[in-house]
């Protein structure tokens, strides 16, 4: 035919339509004008800062700081450096996350569980629990607990008493801290035996089931190691342990481990709102193992309890752990409300009190972002790392 | 023979421990002994709780009078929120020009009703005036112009500034979290690294930390002379950061739609945007719904946050309103009226999605 010969030749196309060509002109014009926004801000920043003869660079680390900080976990006082302002925040914003997450954890595990209750009232009390504190604001609550609950606990003298332990009051929670004597270190070395010994049958009965299927109590075993021979090593070198009470002195209790209402309220508000929505994922997770699961595990002979350890909690933990994770990384982030009470954390020390006095909001700004996200960047790795453990493993 | 007939026995009435009020108390209160004891439990905990609530609230609480001298009855003295429910509702807003307020507000529930009803035709219109002309109207009768009084932002303040926040917040976050999302999920590398790194820096930083670059950072960042609204900058901060958490969700809902579909529509030589905006997104977002809907409600409760740099919204003005010398101790009312506001707000929105998800739900769930 004769009009074959156009059929052979490539269809004439504009360049414009090329995708190779479309893909690779967008990105070098979008590459340019990130490249020139961020010059251009940079530009006006350098300007700006000239202007307002604000110094650069991190120079400011090592100049004395000048002011106090209600509550360190280091030593510190106002002579230390900026720099060392930084950490006793950074601590401070660790230990209230890691408190949250300890408590938010156990209460939103049982509240999850609770949803799924058989009994009604139970269920229902969960239910409205859930409802309830996942639809107010964090810092709504932060400021309810800190400014109408723990203002309005009474005088240390009228303190609230916990059977003569623990006293609450206006200035704070104040428990008893253990003090270690010198026969306290054979009870550490206990410990830390138990650990490794625990660690070393887990792996032993593990092969030997897999090579006989014979099955060995490993919880028990476990359990004789971590806590027994601790206790049986405190107990037999006389309970080397003393401890520190609190006590009434003047107008305030001295002594024993004082937790600042400020902690307080913040550990409270933090877990009993993260709780709410951690129980909604335990929720989710238990009822994505289907019921044929349990029936199966029931008719090969299993009891409830083993039903429930080796079927539904394993399965249940993989759709529990990603979402969970979020959830920590959520409460972290938000421990940063903490500078609307007054708790001494990252953001209230660093990018409140150091940023007012030394005026130097980029470094200051940057580095606190900086910490967030090494901690969301850890968080994720170490439970990507568990969730492919336990992820499901298909042939 | 009529006498061989099989005639069954009557059927034995259940038995009375099983059926009725009794049989529903045994089954879902009192099934076994623990169940019992947690019962009780309850029960219990209820009668330490919910009386001395009522009493608290309702029975001895004051709802009328001028000043703290009439909160006599010993509960919740209601008449501080009555004498402060302007401020906690428009902030100083001057006083004559509250009507705009009220307008904008009653224009725009007056507009969203039809969205509730599904038979109401041309809806699509009226969400695309919603969403487009809508905020312009709204942002000449709020700020002022065309022969209204400029109210300047500082003077915004209460209810009315949380909902300008999380609207403004809302309806700027969706398309940026769109685009940021199908850039993540594109083959071009440049652009793929560029929305990774934008969405995971503001997942990875607290909001807090974004209002303080937003106010301290960002007058740095501009040319000497220009000057950003205090109220401008938290919107951009909280916008950029609402828009990193729904670049996520979408792309949730991107990665649930089977490949054949994005085939299909380019079989059908549909463009890119045409078979994302005809094929794709319809689908992706349908999916995620109850998903943007929690992102929406994150973000209507993170707007209490701009009160740390210095905006009042309506947490800022019963934070303002209980350190009034006049009013002082009564905290809790203050915080159970923001807090109920909020609940109310929160708790209607995930009704509404979950209601929304029932409603487009065509059969792709399990």
């Amino acid at each position: 035919m004769s009009d074959e010969a156009p059929l052979t030749k490539a269809a004439k196309t504009s360049i414009l339509n090329n995708p190779t060509f479309r893909s690779v002109t967008f990105q070098v014009l979008m590459g340019a004008a990130v490249i020139a926004f961020f010059g251009y801000i940079a530009n006006n920043t350098l300007h700006n800062m000239a202007q307002r003869g604000i110094s650069t660079g991190f120079g400011f680390l090592d100049q004395k700081a000048g002011f106090g900080i209600l509550m360190s976990l280091i030593e510190y006082d106002a002579d230390h450096s900026y720099g060392r302002t930084f950490f006793v925040g950074l601590l401070n914003t660790l230990l209230v996350s890691f408190l949250g997450i300890v408590v938010a954890t156990i209460l939103g595990f049982v509240i999850g569980i609770a949803r799924l209750s058989r009994n009604w009232l139970i269920a229902r009390l969960a239910t409205a629990y859930v409802e309830i504190f996942r639809n107010i604001p964090l810092l709504l609550q932060i400021l309810f607990w800190y400014f109408a609950v723990l203002s309005a606990l009474p005088s240390p003298r009228q303190s609230l008493s916990f059977l003569g332990i623990g006293y609450l009051n206006v200035r704070g929670l104040y428990l008893p801290a253990p003090v270690p004597e010198p026969g306290f270190l054979a009870v550490e070395i206990a410990l830390l035996f138990g650990v490794v010994a625990t660690v070393a049958v887990t792996i032993w009965a593990h092969r030997r089931q897999d090579r006989t299927g014979q099955q060995f109590p490993v919880f028990y075993t476990a359990l004789a190691l971590v806590v027994g021979l601790p206790s049986l090593v405190f107990a037999a070198s006389g309970f080397p342990v003393s401890w520190d009470m609190p006590v009434l002195q003047g107008f305030n209790f001295r002594g024993g481990l004082p937790l600042i209402p400020e902690l307080v309220a913040l550990v409270l508000s933090l877990s009993i709102y993260t709780a709410a929505f951690i129980a909604e994922i335990v929720r989710a997770g238990i009822l994505a193992v289907s019921h044929g699961q349990t029936e199966a595990s029931r008719a090969l002979g299993l009891r409830p309890g083993l039903t429930l350890q080796l079927v539904v909690i394993p399965q249940a933990m993989r759709v529990i752990i990603p979402p969970l994770t979020s959830q920590y990384l959520n409460l972290t982030k938000n421990s940063s409300l903490a500078t609307a009470v007054g708790y001494p954390d990252l953001v209230a020390v660093w990018s409140g009190t150091t940023l007012n006095q030394t005026g130097q909001a980029v470094e200051i700004i940057l580095m606190t972002m900086a910490v967030y996200l090494t901690i969301s960047l850890l968080i994720s790795m170490l439970m990507n790392w568990y969730n492919r453990r336990k992820a499901l493993v298909e042939r | 023979m009529a006498a061989d007939r099989f005639e069954p026995h009557p059927e034995l009435a259940p038995p009375a421990m099983t059926i009725g009020v009794v049989g529903w108390l045994r089954q879902n209160l009192f099934s076994s002994v623990a169940s019992s004891v947690l019962t009780l439990l309850a029960l219990y905990l209820l009668y330490l709780v919910i009386p001395p609530l009522i009493q608290w609230a309702i029975v001895n609480a004051n709802w009328f009078g001028a000043n703290r001298d009439d909160c006599t009855g010993g509960g919740a003295c209601w008449v501080f929120i009555a004498k402060r429910l302007h401020q906690f509702i428009y902030g100083f807003y001057p006083e004559a020009e509250r009507w705009r307020v009220n307008l904008t507000f009653g224009l725009l529930v007056v507009l969203m009703v039809p969205l509730f009803i599904r038979a109401f035709p041309k809806k699509v219109w009226l969400g695309v005036f919603l969403l487009f002309g809508y905020p312009v109207l709204a942002f000449f009768l709020l700020y002022g112009g065309f022969g209204l009084e400029r109210i300047a932002t500082d003077q915004w303040g209460g209810l009315m500034l949380t909902l300008v926040l999380s609207a403004v917040g809302m309806v700027a976050s969706l398309p940026l979290g769109i685009l940021l999302a199908l850039g993540r999920r594109s083959s071009m590398p440049i652009v793929r690294t560029f929305c990774v790194a934008f969405i995971e820096l503001w997942r990875g930083v607290p909001l807090i930390t974004v209002l303080f670059m937003s106010s301290v950072m960002l007058p740095l960042f501009l040319p000497e002379g220009v000057t950003l609204d205090k109220l401008l900058r938290a919107l951009i901060g909280i916008t950029l950061f609402e828009s990193a958490y729904m670049a996520e969700v979408v792309r949730g809902g991107l990665q649930a739609i089977p490949g054949g579909q994005y085939e299909a529509a380019k079989a059908l030589g549909l463009s890119f945007w045409k078979s994302m905006s005809l094929i794709v997104m319809p689908q992706a977002l349908k999916l995620v719904i109850p998903g943007i809907v929690n992102t929406f409600i994150a973000l209507f409760k993170d707007t209490t946050l701009v009160i740390i740099i210095g905006l009042f919204d309506l947490l800022g003005a019963v934070e303002a309103a209980i350190k009034d010398p006049n009013w002082l101790g009564y905290a809790i009312e203050g915080y159970v009226f923001a807090a109920l506001v909020f609940w109310v707000f929160c708790y209607g929105m995930s009704r509404y999605s979950q209601a929304l998800e029932r409603q487009l739900s065509t059969g792709h769930t399990r």
